[in-house]
């Protein structure tokens, strides 16, 4: 009986579902944020491993999602009290990631179920995560879905459906475009690869976003040493007053 | 030309910032006001962060209000002994609208209460400013009405502890300026402001000072309590952006030196109707904001990062 279940195991885990293997890389895997950085441009791209003649399976489809640092965000709602708009309510969301694009060689319904929507957390209602709203809240959906309409309208999310491109069922690239307003810290590239909208392979890979230079040594100042740093705000301040006053004079004579 | 700013976290065009702070030098220049009641709200429109904005601007002011008042030393046209009491009175004040602050902060009404507190005494400064100078500017086209002599109001010459102020021409008792300082002073740290706006009325209106030496002596203490709130940002919730100041006060302090001359050769009269203009304007803008229904009802603020 236990060899049975030995055998079931190594059966499905050899089988259909180990058919395929994605590897992909990215057009940067470092994005550094100076003075003039103004947004970038990632390209993903990769190839499908196939076990046997491509023409021999049936056809895959490719999901690639691109996320920022997850964070934990408060949304509020404004309601007329007393003639003015005041916030009232709000719900916390545990988890929600500061950017999120997902690129798809097809609309995401027909390429992936419910299920492994669920599992694999791929969409964008699904990456993220709100837990249990106050008591006084009874649309809590309708917090997520703010959250969600008001980052697309900042470019920070983005469904990019048809936006994967597969070339010969074995090549594939997309873009994604960071904007200019991005959190620093780890950003995830996962490669999802379906068939009959089961997720059939995962790729992960990651891009390191990081302040540099001056704006590095700028937030450290300010993070590690904020009273130098505050007396050399109005150090500067004064210096840039006083150097004003003294121009104006001498260009009067 | 784009620029990223580190603290804030964005980027924005630095033409813009020069320009916005151009404007706000020469209005602070103009009438002794720091110009934070107009910064503040200026630099959340094009998507600084509120607490960024804020703590900024007021570092901001300090270069402003620091090239205005050298201008109006030349012109002996600052009080430095009422500046003094009323600075006394501003730094406790401030101290004291912080922990109001922050305890509101933990309420989580501190906006409403900063919208509020700007509609209320925007208006009410503003409407009276309005009133009062087209009065004054009405009645300048006729012969000369008997004036109530400044400094004559009888409940502040009763009161103790008098002094000298001579570049005011007044000799008063120092509490009501050093009330005037403190009010000033709390109103300053919770609306987050150099508190001009506030103050060159209250030294109009309750001092009797003269106009002249009411902006100058205005900045003086502006700089000295927009100095303490920048440290106390700085190094509490880490929001001054030194980039965004920088270019801010570029334009600032140029603005400055142009919004002196401008004041310079307006009539008295006509400054405070601009002044009281200026601040009617701010405090409808912030009405309506309440009043009207937002474009979009929700709100969204990062608590944390989870790495």
């Amino acid at each position: 009986m236990r060899l049975l279940r030995f055998i079931l195991a190594i059966l499905t885990l050899t089988g259909p579902a180990a058919a395929e293997e994605v590897v992909a890389a990215l057009s940067q895997n470092r994005v550094s944020i100076t003075a003039s950085f103004d947004g970038t441009e990632i390209l993903v791209f990769g190839a499908i491993k196939y076990e046997r003649p491509v023409s021999e399976v049936a056809p895959l489809d490719v999901i690639i999602t691109l996320s920022g640092p997850q964070e934990k965000v408060v949304v509020r709602r404004k309601q007329r009290v007393a003639g003015i708009w005041v916030n009232t309510n709000a719900v916390e969301v545990d988890r929600a990631p500061s950017y999120y694009a997902v690129s798809t060689t097809g609309p995401l319904n027909n390429i992936l179920a419910a299920t492994e929507d669920l599992r694999h957390k791929i969409s964008i209602p699904r990456a993220i995560r709100s837990v249990g709203a106050p008591s006084d809240v009874l649309d809590a959906e309708e917090f997520t879905k703010a959250l969600i309409r008001i980052r697309e309208g900042d470019k920070l999310y983005k469904m990019q459906e048809f936006e994967t491109v597969v070339f010969d069922g074995t090549l594939f690239r997309t873009d994604f475009t960071l904007p200019s307003n991005l959190v620093e810290g780890v950003y995830t590239t996962t490669i999802f690869l379906t068939r009959d909208k089961k997720v059939v392979g995962t790729f992960k890979t990651f891009i390191n976003v990081r302040k540099v230079g001056l704006e590095r040594w700028i937030y450290n100042l300010a993070h590690e040493q904020p009273l130098i740093y505050a007396l050399m705000s109005i150090f500067i301040a004064i210096a840039a007053g006083w150097g004003a006053s003294a121009f104006f004079r001498y260009v009067k004579g | 030309m784009q620029i990223y700013l580190p603290i804030a976290e964005v980027s924005v065009n630095a033409f813009l910032l020069l320009g916005l702070g151009g404007l706000v030098g020469v209005l602070s220049g103009m009438f002794g006001v720091g110009g934070g009641f107009l910064i503040t709200p200026l630099l959340f429109f094009i998507g600084i962060p509120p607490a960024v904005a804020v703590a900024t601007g007021a570092n901001q002011i300090v270069a402003s209000s620091f090239s205005g008042v050298l201008a109006h030393f030349r012109r002996r046209t600052v009080d430095l002994r009422m500046g003094m009491v009323l600075l006394v009175g501003g730094l406790i004040g401030a101290a004291f609208g912080v922990q109001v602050f922050n305890q509101l902060k933990a309420m989580g009404q501190v906006d409403l209460l900063v919208q509020l507190s700007y509609v209320l005494f925007l208006g009410v400064i503003g409407t009276l400013m309005l009133i009062e100078s087209l009065n004054a500017l009405r009645k300048a086209g006729r012969p000369p009405a008997p004036r109530v002599k400044r400094g004559s109001r009888p409940w502040i010459q009763k009161l103790p502890f008098k002094m000298r102020f001579r570049t005011s021409g007044l000799y008063i008792s120092a509490i009501p300026p050093l009330i005037v300082g403190l009010m000033v002073g709390v109103l300053a740290a919770i609306m987050g402001v150099g508190g001009g706006f506030i103050m060159v009325p209250a030294m109009i209106y309750i001092l009797g000072m003269p106009t002249k030496v009411v902006i100058g002596t205005s900045l003086f203490q502006i700089i000295f309590v927009t100095a303490f709130t920048t440290i106390l940002h700085a190094t509490t919730n880490y929001t001054v952006d030194m980039p965004l100041a920088v270019l801010l006060l570029i334009g600032g302090v140029v603005g400055a030196q142009f919004g002196t001359q401008l004041g310079l050769r307006l009539k008295a009269e006509q400054l405070r109707i601009l002044l009281a203009l200026l601040v009617v304007g701010v405090c409808a803008k912030l009405a309506a904001d309440l009043l009207i229904k937002p474009a979009e009802l929700y709100s969204i603020a990062v608590v944390g990062g989870l790495g």
